[in-house]
């Protein structure tokens, strides 16, 4: 029998704590539209996913209404189009980001996820020529997210990827520069990448997966932040307990909605990924959880076990809540997109150097970051190397979205409207790592990738 | 199959018989209320069963919410699966 007190509850959770599913994303296999001419893969590629996601939009709609629960993105992600098209030449590949876009705009999506390449440990021709058409393609193409993952525990690290995309995300800031360089927010640079991630940018259908795919991502920080606040001044024993009390309903709620859209879809259930995902609204950070722990503002000595705790227990409470977990699965931390970290580092209490030992202990890295324009492509391969090393030495998933936004300085604001937020540019440390990344090659994999 | 409609608002003459009467006119069997005020401080939640209503249920939750426009109140309509996975293993 349903209790009065657990249906007032949920209400406000979605009412007052911008509790909400944040994406249904479907994922789709491409390996099926191969082609060695450029417009017939593009024609077989926008085909197969407006058919395949024809009613993804309607369907999250239709189960948005009948829970009750906001659904905020619908999304596709696709095989990546350096695999996909491997024979395409440079231009073939910007014909391909055009023709993504197209796909999403048909759709009525807001991103699409997959314009990326898989180079942990070498380039395929594929790989070399989508690369060289990543600024472009995202600086004529308005929905379509790239992501290269550049390193793996298994592999090492690919120093040449690392050094190139310095030079993608630099160009990319350029090319897109009357937009305060916002192709660099749809551009992500990973390490241990997951297949079945359904957050942007970096979501991308890996090459086991079925041919389509329901991913769902959850959100909650709000919801979080309330439970904590109620508790008052209590122990971290009950504090973590509270946290995974509270990751349990959130997913539920997700697994519930993955359920429903997989039998609606007539598409397999994937996964659900448990993370905490921020937005700049008021009452939907993840730092204001780190505070709402006793940190007078996130960055303060003391974030990175606040962060690793709650990381930890989202974690633990949502795996029973779900029947296969997956995606990135921990707490985000942009800086862009919630309002808690834009603060912290606008007074000063959370610097790149913090940013980056937290990304130690939850999902994903260095996210939606602004750093000054004139950052030389070394400086950013740094940031890139330091990060990714990080991922490969954990055995996790780690990954760079910064933005050197064209013209800016420290201390000013870039904005990209809506759920990317705005971010005020971050000092760097200006020593060059400049002759360490001219080495080229590939850093050795660690000693405990060796399992078998 | 049942859904939950919540009903929060001030308190007036008849929100019941509103409610009630919007159940009936699409067909929305009720099976259970619970209702309090406080302060002048309407709040009901209904169980109803869905399976034999006369419209498509998304169009009943319009419905209701629409009901709950015209008459200042807050009108929720939700599966009951939401609170049955939310709240029970």
């Amino acid at each position: 029998m349903l209790n009065m007190n657990d249906v007032l509850e949920t209400i406000h959770m979605i009412e007052g704590e911008n509790l909400d599913i944040r994406t249904i994303t479907m994922g789709i296999s491409l390996l099926d539209c191969v082609s060695d001419d450029e417009n017939r893969f593009c024609d077989k590629i926008y085909d197969k996913i407006t058919r395949k996601a024809e009613k993804l939009v309607s369907t999250g709609e239709e189960i948005e209404k009948m829970y009750g629960i906001p659904i905020v993105n619908k999304r596709v992600s696709v095989t990546p189009i350096a695999i996909a098209g491997g024979a395409l030449s440079r231009d073939g590949f910007v014909k391909a980001a055009k023709a993504l876009d197209r796909a999403a705009d048909t759709l009525g999506i807001n991103f699409i996820g997959g314009f990326g390449a898989l180079v942990h440990k070498g380039f395929t021709v594929g790989d070399r020529n989508l690369l060289d058409a990543i600024p472009e393609a995202l600086s004529v193409t308005g929905k379509v997210c790239s992501s290269v993952n550049v390193a793996s525990t298994k592999a090492g690290i690919n120093m040449d990827a690392v050094k190139q995309m310095g030079d993608i995300i630099k160009e990319t800031a350029y090319l897109t520069k009357d937009a305060d360089s916002i192709g660099c927010a749809k551009l992500v640079v990973f390490t241990n990448v997951p297949e079945d991630n359904p957050f942007m940018a970096g979501a991308f259908h890996g090459v086991g997966e079925p041919d389509t795919v329901i991913n769902v991502g959850v959100s909650g920080p709000g919801v979080v932040a309330s439970a904590i606040k109620r508790a008052g001044d209590c122990d971290f024993s009950t504090l973590a307990d509270i946290i995974k009390k509270t990751a349990f309903k959130i997913t539920r709620m997700g697994q519930l909605v993955a359920y429903e859209a997989s039998r609606r879809l007539d598409t397999p259930f994937g996964i659900v990924d448990l993370s905490l995902a921020p937005t700049p609204a008021i009452g939907d950070s993840v730092a204001h959880i780190l505070e709402g722990m006793g940190l007078e503002k996130c960055g303060a000595h003391g974030t990175t076990a606040a962060l690793a705790l709650l990381n930890d227990a989202v974690k633990k409470g949502g795996v029973m809540a779900s029947s296969h977990v997956g995606g990135l699965s921990g707490a985000f931390i942009p800086v862009s997109e919630d309002q808690g970290m834009i603060d912290a580092v606008s007074c000063g209490s959370l610097t790149l150097e913090k940013l980056e030992a937290m990304t130690a202990v939850c999902s994903v890295g260095l996210d939606m970051i602004a750093i000054p324009g004139d950052t030389p492509a070394e400086v950013i391969c740094g940031i890139i190397a330091d990060e990714i090393s990080i991922g490969v030495a954990n055995t996790k998933t780690t990954a760079v979205r910064v933005i050197p936004a064209y013209g800016k300085k420290p201390g000013d604001t870039v904005s990209f409207g809506g759920l990317l937020g705005y971010a005020p540019v971050m000092k760097l440390n200006e020593m060059s790592p400049a002759a360490f990344i001219a080495r080229g090659g590939r850093i050795p994999a660690p000693i405990h990738s060796l399992k078998n | 199959m049942k859904a939950v409609i919540t009903v929060t608002g001030k308190d007036v003459v008849g929100i019941i018989a509103k409610v009630s009467s919007a159940c009936a006119e699409y067909h929305a069997n009720i099976v259970d209320i619970s209702q309090s005020v406080l302060s002048e401080y309407f709040a009901m939640i209904m169980v109803v069963e869905i399976d034999q209503i006369a419209v498509e249920f998304t169009s009943f939750v319009d419905a209701m919410t629409k009901l709950g426009k015209e008459n200042g109140l807050v009108i929720h309509t939700m599966h009951e699966d939401v609170f049955n996975v939310m709240h029970h293993i």
